[in-house]
């Protein structure tokens, strides 16, 4: 490997006031968790640069890089042209070289075309052994936000399938800042999913510890203990389902544990495995459609891992296998509500 | 510049010689009549092995700037042969092998990817303000690709320290370039990119490496992107297995006559910088050093199968087949429950 950058580390640019909110202590939007991140890891490591469109002056399209330009320079925050193949192969190569480039993909439906660059590249760079490939690739994901089909997707089945790469997907300000430096860190390629219906959710913000923490790639987290159920989610539909836990609970007393996977690749296979043997019964909800879904995957793990403990089919909510429609009546059709997370769970804890 | 030349023709026919043999599982690719394309423009770069060089992107047929960048026909060999020694460990196949100290990154077969790859290599070297620039070379296949257009674009807009070559062999597999673009020359897409074009003989070493220099005096001064094409001809098949039924004889014929090394051979004659004797023993000493470089390289043994869980992940290991044994018959293929059946048959 080439060796790190050397620049100037003494000159740390100021701070801007809408990024010290931590800082003050004040609490913070999930957008606003990420932008922390991205900030402070620029500033701890020079050889980290922001590529993506729109995310210089502009600040991006969802402004998680507002200022960043005037702070950094052209040189770690770059306009790139429309070009997700172009400057995709690009951060590959800025990696070569010893960089870490975190490349803002504008809305990730868009990161179709550089799936070749990302899956035949990146993902096996170090497998032939052209070196570690330290670069993260972020952007907005998910639906409920009237986008229609090309701007609500969610992609990381995209990528579940090829080895080499890691899939990550916070749900809420704390994960997300602390994933994100994680993933900044890694030495390995990481598609960070960011659901735009969190970026700036009221109900979710949070205080973050005012030091530096991560939070480690890979592992899952149990958000609520519970014993007749065992449902696993993340992203949005974490709080889909939180709110069905807490309906079910009222109603009926039936207690779910719910897991909040965080990451996605690779899979807590042990938490999963965890719960499955404490409950007996799973239930899968993503937001993601369902032929080909992840809750495929992990219903086969539990299969090879704990068939004997189950009392119950694995079940899945999910999203139905269609584009993302634009109207309202339609996407909120589209996509599960916590009435068929409440339904689902309830049926399984009955069987 | 000579025994570049025919080291690299040496080389591949040692190949040929071991594919004949069965050494080589895979593809064998051949850059016959096209060698001075990429020796001629990799000679216009500073190399060295600290890092701190050029950097190229070669091809399936840049043997020759492979060679000059200090790939070794030693790696080159067992990185054909598949073997546990060669650089890749017998995980990628050919050429596809890298190495940043001595300036060069491996290609992967989806072509189109490197240019993008070496725009970003090259904005490393722009942001960090280091006088390196990087050359990536290409065909006029891998220059119908959308990735080789982002790519050239990116670099161009960002102002890259970068050549894009192409080397136009006249064919891409059996596609011959007219069925590629109906443009008359690859380097008229420079103005459309707003960066320097030229079109050069690649049959014509010196010629290609004044270019190319050109090309490289530019990118070091800050100048951009140039797009260099080097027009000569792919004298085999895309592959040992192509019989190249649709190319007419005579064609390759005519570019036999103009074969780069001949012609560099007759020129360095004429005018006087070299002597028959010497050109000869430069071409002698390269077959003898690239057949005991092969005669060596197929000693040495294949990779342990389970080799192929290593090197996925920097962090992570990657599960084995639970149906195998933990350490598997060394040698032995298939899975381990089949191969004991055929011990008590046997």
């Amino acid at each position: 490997m080439a060796d790190p950058p050397r620049q100037d580390t003494s000159v740390v640019p100021p701070r801007p006031d809408h990024l010290r909110k931590t800082e003050r202590g004040e609490v913070v939007t999930f957008l606003e968790a990420i932008s922390e991140a991205l900030w402070e890891e620029m500033v701890r490591d020079e050889a980290v640069f922001l590529m993506g469109e729109d995310i210089g002056v502009f600040g991006g399209a969802f402004k998680v890089t507002k200022s960043f330009q005037e702070a950094f320079g052209p040189n770690r925050v770059i306009d790139t042209p429309i070009s997700e193949v172009g400057f995709t192969g690009a951060a590959a190569g800025a990696a070569h070289m010893g960089l870490r480039p975190v490349v803002e993909i504008q809305f990730m439906d868009f990161i179709a075309p550089a799936v070749d660059v990302i899956t035949n590249y990146l993902a096996t760079s170090l497998y032939r052994g052209s070196g570690p490939m330290p670069v993260v690739i972020r952007g907005p994901v998910g639906g409920g936000n009237r986008g229609g089909p090309f701007h609500s997707q969610n992609v990381e089945m995209l990528f579940f399938h090829t080895p080499g790469l890691k899939i990550v997907y916070p749900s809420n300000p704390y994960d997300a800042k602390g994933l994100l430096k994680a993933a900044i860190r890694d030495d390995n390629p990481v598609i960070f999913q960011e659901h735009k219906g969190l970026y700036r959710a009221p109900a979710i913000r949070e205080v973050l510890p005012p030091g530096d923490f991560t939070v480690p790639i890979g592992e899952a987290r149990v958000l609520q203990e519970g014993v007749d159920v065992t449902l696993v989610t993340y992203g949005m539909m974490v709080h889909r389902s939180m709110e069905a836990a807490r309906i079910l609970e009222g109603e009926t007393g039936v207690e779910v544990e719910v897991l909040d996977l965080r990451t996605l690749l690779p899979l807590d296979e042990e938490a999963i495995v965890r719960s499955v043997k404490k409950t007996g019964k799973l239930l899968v909800v993503h937001e993601d459609t369902r032929t080909g879904g992840i809750a495929g995957e992990i219903s086969m793990r539990v299969n090879e891992r704990a068939f004997e403990w189950l009392d119950g089919p694995i079940l899945r909510v999910t999203s139905v296998d269609s584009p993302v429609p634009y109207s309202g009546t339609l996407e909120d059709y589209f996509l599960p509500q916590v009435q068929d997370i409440v339904a689902a769970a309830r049926y399984l804890a009955e069987y | 510049m000579f025994r570049a030349l025919v080291r690299a023709r040496a080389a591949e026919e040692r190949l040929e010689y071991l594919f004949r043999q069965g050494h080589i599982g895979g593809g064998l690719y051949r850059s016959l009549g096209q060698e001075g394309a990429s020796v001629g423009a990799a000679f216009a770069l500073r190399r060295r092995d600290d890092g701190r060089g050029d950097v190229i992107a070669h091809t399936i047929r840049d043997t020759g700037a492979l060679f000059l960048f200090g790939g070794t026909p030693g790696e080159y060999f067992r990185q054909y042969l598949a073997r546990a020694t060669s650089p890749t460990q017998g995980k990628e196949a050919n050429v596809h092998w890298t190495d940043f100290q001595r300036g060069f990154v491996g290609p992967v077969s989806p072509l189109g990817t490197m240019v993008g790859v070496m725009s970003g290599i090259t904005l490393s070297f722009k942001i960090r303000e280091e006088p390196r620039v990087g050359m990536v070379f290409y065909g006029d296949g891998a220059s119908s690709t959308g990735a080789w257009h982002e790519g050239v674009n990116f670099a161009g807009a960002q102002g890259c320290p970068m050549i894009v070559v192409v080397t136009s062999n006249g064919y891409a597999f059996s596609t011959p370039t007219r069925k590629q673009t109906r443009a008359a020359s690859f380097s008229l897409r420079a103005t459309g990119y707003g960066i320097a074009g030229e079109t050069v003989d690649g049959n014509d070493v010196l010629a290609v490496y004044e270019a190319a220099r050109r090309s490289v005096d530019r990118a070091r001064e800050g100048k951009g992107v140039t797009l260099l094409e080097l027009r000569t001809y792919r004298r085999k098949g895309h592959a040992q297995h192509d019989p190249q039924e649709y190319v007419p004889p005579e064609e390759i014929e005519a570019w036999e006559a103009r074969d780069p090394i001949h012609l560099f051979r007759e020129s360095l004659l004429k005018r006087g910088w070299a002597q028959e004797g010497e050109l000869t023993g430069l071409e002698e000493s390269a077959a003898t050093e690239m057949r005991e470089e092969a005669e060596r390289a197929v000693l040495d043994p294949f990779p342990p199968g389970e080799e192929a869980l290593e090197g996925v992940y920097t962090d992570l290991p990657t599960p084995p087949h639970w149906t195998r044994p933990p350490t598997p018959t060394p040698g032995a293929h298939g899975p381990w429950i089949l191969r004991d059946r055929e011990v008590d048959h046997g």
